[in-house]
């Protein structure tokens, strides 16, 4: 069915963006539309999910150009539901970012360029076109790399090299892997590759460019041999920016993944042989990684990594109750690391550091704040009947029906670490006595209590929806049933786009 | 001319590989700037050439006739080279930035601790 509200999510934030831009340095203006423009995206949102919930797949072509010939946008219960997600961390974020930031960066262009990030993530998930999502992909590394290294400290500016070194190449893999798909099949549609590629003779060449793409998602998404970029930037930049990036960066490559590999090249016996060999090493490393860190944000980097590879395992499997945990950890994922960024904010606000060692007794001065902590690092460890437990039931179903045995090892080894390194930041953070001769320097005291507020209610939201999904888990499965039944079965996508 | 193309676009990628595996900031840079061109050139072969055949119909036909160039491929080169000069441009800025704080070329001088900001 042909709506042009589709495109709605990604306007909204382009509008905010330009408005912001005119009210270039007037940082209380800018924060009041940023809180006002993400308030507006998330309704905007809202909407578009039910209507695609309850009407089916909706599409838009650009200027009404036929689907296989124009651009194309389609909205699918995989895209809305990840707009959705993506509208309720971008508003989280952007209350946090009200406060948690300095005015300096505010005064050169954080909010404006914040907003271009979001454009560039909706439009990213919307595009049924494999050439525009790469421009997405472009819009949104370009944003990044400036909120990255916007502030210019030294170490920013280090981290921000290598994650622009490695951002770059994983275009210009994509870019070629985009190219010998177009010269194979002679068009870039989606819809139109998934039946194309099928009537090629040589399937081997299919192989190999599908390839290129896993280097080149592989490298976004922080898979194992291609992560070492993201422990190394992303501990830099301040709070907000990270809670983004870690929140949601990863995931478009998770997303582009599973776009490319259940649509386009649906995976045969070596792909799914190579992605799970990846996905096993991915939360080995990311696990190991994880229990040597002492500062916060490393740890919680590492984690990201560690918990890449599950849903990178599910996607290997290629079943519906593989597909189910991986989707639905993928949901739960979003809400859960982009709240573990915006918590490490508010810590270092609380101690000062986020240093492992030197901080400590936070419990004890803020019982409040630190049992709404727990329940977020609890849905991260996957305490039934929080969120993180509910995905793992059906990855472990799933791995034990087709004999993976190697990737059972890792999930039991993954999941104990995640529990031993949030069990260890727990006592040295939140119980520990603070060592006498370290003076903590409370930023967080003497702030007024609406500022006090702004930074905590962004962690309240998140915290409510990761509870949502791990109270609800039915609806959410629900949902997600209905993602994975379209990832299996593409036939509803490629008739809404080309309408036959 | 597809051939000497093609031998253009691997000495392109070679020279792209060797370079960014260097640890050098310049080196690094203009290693990514050959691989983006290569990739270009790639996307411009893979298109297939064709001489002297633009894509327009005969005002008598209401298809095509004969081969043609196909549009596309040059389309997306133009907009892939546009996106690729905006992103050089950053990386430029930055690595200056970079060269100007840690005073040394060498990617494996960039790993200062970090320092505690908001």
């Amino acid at each position: 069915m042909i709506d042009n509200h589709i495109l709605a999510p990604v306007f909204i934030h382009l509008l905010t963006a330009i408005v912001q831009l005119i009210a270039w340095r007037k940082t209380v203006t800018q924060r009041f539309l940023s809180i006002g423009g993400t308030f507006l995206g998330l309704l905007i949102a809202i909407r578009l999910f039910t209507k695609v919930y309850n009407e089916g797949i909706l599409t838009m072509n650009a200027s009404n150009w036929d689907a296989p010939f124009g651009i194309v946008f389609v909205a699918d219960t995989l895209s809305t539901t990840l707009v959705l997600l993506t509208s309720i961390a971008g508003f989280a974020v952007s209350i946090f970012s009200a406060t948690g930031l300095s005015r300096q960066r505010m005064r050169y262009g954080y909010f404006p360029i914040f907003h271009f990030l979001l454009m560039g993530l909706n439009g990213a998930f919307l595009t049924g076109d494999i050439f525009n999502l790469y421009v997405w992909f472009e819009v949104i590394i370009i944003s990044s790399f400036v909120l990255m290294t916007l502030g210019g400290r030294k170490a920013q500016l280090e981290g921000g090299v290598k994650y622009m070194a490695m951002n770059i190449l994983a275009s210009t893999f994509f870019l070629t892997g985009i190219g010998i798909l177009y010269g194979i099949t002679g068009t870039l549609n989606m819809a139109d590759l998934a039946l194309k590629i099928q009537l090629v003779q040589n399937q081997t060449l299919v192989g190999i460019t599908s390839c290129f793409f896993i280097i080149g998602f592989g490298i976004k998404s922080a898979v194992f041999p291609l992560y070492f970029w993201l422990p190394s930037s992303y501990h830099t930049p301040p709070s907000a920016v990270a809670a983004t990036f870690g929140g949601l960066l990863t995931k478009v490559g998770i997303y582009a993944m599973y776009r490319v590999f259940s649509l386009i090249f649906v995976p045969d016996e070596f792909t799914k042989d190579l992605l799970m060999g990846m996905a096993i090493l991915t939360i080995l490393t990311g696990a190991f990684g994880a229990l040597i860190k002492t500062n916060i944000r490393r740890l919680f980097s590492y984690l990201i990594v560690c918990h890449i590879g599950f849903m990178i395992g599910g996607l290997a499997m290629f079943n519906k109750a593989a597909l189910m945990g991986a989707v639905f950890y993928l949901i739960h994922d979003i809400m859960v690391k982009t709240n573990l960024f915006l918590i490490a904010g508010v810590i270092r606000q609380l101690g000062g550091t986020m240093d492992m060692t030197k901080l400590g007794g936070i419990y004890k001065e803020y019982p409040k704040i630190s049992l709404l902590m727990a329940l977020v690092l609890f849905s991260l460890v996957g305490i039934p009947p929080l969120s993180g437990f509910w995905p793992k039931i059906y990855l472990f179903q799933a791995a034990f029906e087709y004999n993976q045995y190697f990737y059972v090892a890792a999930l039991i080894i993954g999941s104990f670490f995640t529990l031993y390194v949030i069990a260890k930041m727990w006592s040295e953070v939140f119980w520990k006595d603070p060592s006498s001769d370290e003076v903590i320097e409370d930023k967080f005291k003497p702030l007024p209590l609406f500022r006090k507020i702004l930074l905590i209610l962004p962690i309240c939201i998140l915290c409510s929806v990761t509870l949502f999904i791990g109270l609800n888990a039915e609806a959410v499965i629900q949902v997600t049933e209905r993602i994975v039944n379209q990832m299996l079965d593409t036939r509803p996508y490629i008739e809404a786009v080309l309408g036959k | 001319m597809e051939l000497l193309l093609i031998l253009v676009l691997g000495l392109l990628y070679a020279g792209g590989i060797y370079m960014i595996l260097r640890r050098s900031l310049v080196k690094l840079l203009l290693g990514i700037i050959l691989l983006g061109n290569a990739t270009n050139i790639l996307i411009f072969v893979l298109g297939s050439l064709t001489k002297g055949k633009p894509p327009v119909i005969d005002a008598d036909f209401k298809i095509f006739q004969d081969v043609y160039a196909d549009p596309i491929p040059q389309a997306l080169i133009l907009t892939a080279i546009v996106i690729s000069f905006a992103l050089t441009a950053f990386a430029i800025v930055l690595l200056k930035r970079v060269y100007a704080l840690v005073n040394s070329d060498d990617l494996d001088d960039l790993n200062t601790p970090e320092e505690e900001d908001i």
